[in-house]
């Protein structure tokens, strides 16, 4: 027992400053991103999601060369993409797709320049690499504040929201006739899934935001029956994943001589990933007992 | 011919020279008619006949060029009064929406903040679920239930506000014929318990007859409104249609055919043969 423990929890864990700041800002980054994920899972709004992300890059390369706040550059660049592309998409869902791909395009363009800036400037492809794929350990804790405030206004948000947001993403027409002003509810959320995907490219990159933004949503709506447990569940699979990340890529520092430890980030993804199968395994076993147990179904089946 | 819808109290609605104008076509031309409290009323009409257009336009949001539409007198949209089905919803099976949430969202879906858990709210949900059938399926998912059951969950939603006009859209579309018929005699029902004017869109007239009081029948943008025995009838048919369709009555059914034999203007005759997947 004790030599688990100790296999799983290296030396220093929990008495690493680096760890400390990257098991806060992780968790909150996990939360943000899993509950904002679920709303945007249920109103089909993934792709926005990821092209935030990927262009999250531009605004974070852009950051590194300034000197400033990644977290400055991600909601910044996210908060431009985000106007452009709810102006360009005002006309249903095959609209909204194409806008977002269009803006994604262009954005990616610049993505590359900044990028290749970066690396020129710095002679090293760190800087690149943690905008792109994060570096959790090297998350600054000036940086705290910032994302507390940031996780604090988007509790509120989706607090005050929750249930006009829940209506119009199940069905706008069903919250207009409500009353629901439904233009205004959307575009509230779009501000949320900024500062969501902000958060998420802060700790684990930004070309990786959209695996933190949508699998602990997907793998939570597979699972639960109703919105609430949805998103209590995605925020369990977020911040689980990433603590589990942290402790796994600490400990990946002793697993070869060199001392190489392996990124957060891909523990992060990896353990999503696997939460999702898990949940997909249980639930077609699930349903697949249902239908053995449900007579009517076996009557018309035979 | 209006003598029928607007005799009786005020008018839960009254649309008055309705006109409609969508991407330069008119899509409504001048429709009138009035409906009164625990009366449902059958909006017939082929497809692209525009009875979306009419229902959308009840609710505001299609803004008329020209005409007017009163709520109980007032020509403003009162949310509150109007309960609404639209048409072809398309829930994801794996939605996290509970029946039981639709429904809940019906009663308050418009208010800031969570739905605090309590015995009143819980046992306005539980009433309305009842009084639709729906008490049986109240924890499913909304995106795995049949058609039928689907229909039944968003009339519980639409009337637990108790609303004095409810607005169905093609809600027996997608139905076999027995949900067809329980779905109909559930808007009749609680169309006269709860003295709601219920406006029931549909292509095909027959499954609402013997339920509907009134029928508006729509056709190249203009509408005919009166008793079934008034508007269904060759004359004004093939008035409505702008040339010669027959309006026959085999077994109590409505056949209405055009002239020439080969195009049907209502799917009347073709849609009962066959049966329908849920
Ligand atoms: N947003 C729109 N823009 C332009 N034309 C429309 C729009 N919506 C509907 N129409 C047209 O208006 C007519 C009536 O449509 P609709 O009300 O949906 O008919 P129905 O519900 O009776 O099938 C159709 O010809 C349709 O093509
Ligand atoms: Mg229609």
């Amino acid at each position: 027992m004790s030599a688990l423990f100790h296999a799983l929890f290296a030396r220093g864990l929990f008495s690493n400053p680096a760890v400390h700041t990257a098991a806060i800002v992780g968790a909150l980054a996990a939360i943000s991103a899993s509950v904002a994920g679920v709303f945007t899972v249920m109103r089909g709004q993934s792709f926005a999601g990821h092209a935030l992300g990927d262009l999250g890059a531009a605004g974070g390369s852009a950051a590194a060369l300034l000197g400033i706040s990644p977290l400055v550059g991600f909601v910044g660049i996210g908060a431009v993409a985000a106007v452009a592309m709810s102006t360009l998409g005002s006309h249903g869902r095959r609209d909204r797709d194409v806008a977002t791909g269009v803006v994604l395009g262009a954005g990616l363009g610049v993505t590359g320049l900044l990028l290749y800036l970066d690396t020129t400037h710095s002679s090293t492809t760190g800087a690149a690499v943690s905008v792109m794929f994060g570096s959790m350990f090297a998350v600054a804790p000036s940086t705290l504040p910032a994302v507390v405030a940031a996780t604090g206004f988007l509790a509120l948000c989706l607090g005050a929201l929750y249930r006009p947001l829940l209506l119009s993403s199940v069905m706008s027409e069903l919250a207009a006739v409500q009353g629901v002003r439904v233009a205004l509810v959307e575009a509230s959320f779009l501000g949320v899934l900024v500062v969501a995907v902000a958060l998420s490219a802060l700790t684990v990159g930004a070309v990786l935001a959209t695996a933190l933004l949508i699998g602990p949503a997907a793998t939570a709506i597979r699972l639960a029956r109703s919105p609430g447990t949805a998103i209590l569940v995605a925020a369990a699979i977020g911040v689980g994943s990433t603590w589990m990340a942290i402790i796994l890529a600490y400990d990946s520092y002793y697993w070869s001589a060199s001392h190489s430890g392996w990124p957060v980030s891909f523990f992060v993804v990896s353990l999503i990933f696997v939460a999702y199968l898990v949940a997909e395994l249980l639930s077609s076993v699930g349903s697949r007992l249902a239908t053995h147990r449900d007579p009517s179904v076996s009557r018309t089946l035979s | 011919m209006k003598r029928a819808l607007t005799s009786g109290a005020t008018p839960v609605l009254q649309v008055e020279e309705l006109t409609v104008v969508l991407a330069g076509r008119v899509v409504l031309d001048k429709v009138s008619f009035a409906l009164t409290r625990g009366s449902v009323t059958g909006l017939i009409g082929p497809n692209g006949a525009g009875k979306t257009t009419l229902l959308r336009a009840i609710l505001g949001f299609e803004r008329p060029r020209s005409g007017a539409v009163r709520h109980l007198g007032i020509a403003k949209r009162a949310t509150a009064r109007i309960g609404y089905v639209p048409q072809k919803v398309a829930f994801d099976p794996d939605l996290p929406l509970r029946a039981r949430d639709l429904v809940g969202l019906g009663l308050d879906g418009s208010h800031l903040g969570f739905a605090l858990p309590s015995r009143r709210r819980r046992t306005l949900i539980e009433a309305a679920l009842e009084a639709v059938g729906a008490s049986g399926f109240a924890d499913k998912r909304v995106g795995r239930l049949s058609g039928g059951e689907q229909q039944r969950v968003l009339i519980a939603h639409a009337v637990i506000r108790h609303p004095e006009l409810l607005l169905l859209d093609e809600p027996l579309a997608n139905l076999d014929l027995r949900s067809e018929r329980e779905i109909v005699d559930l808007v009749a029902g609680l169309a006269r318990e709860r003295k709601i004017a219920a406006l029931v869109s549909t292509h095909d007239v027959n499954p609402l007859l013997g339920a509907m009081d009134n029928v508006i029948y729509l056709a190249r943008g203009r509408a005919a409104s009166g008793g079934v025995d008034e508007v269904i009838t060759t004359e004004v048919l093939s008035s409505l249609y702008g040339r010669h369709v027959d309006v026959l009555r085999v077994h109590g059914r409505f056949v209405v055919s055009a002239a020439s034999g080969d195009l049907l203007v209502d799917a009347s005759t073709t849609s009962q043969a066959e049966p329908r997947e849920q």
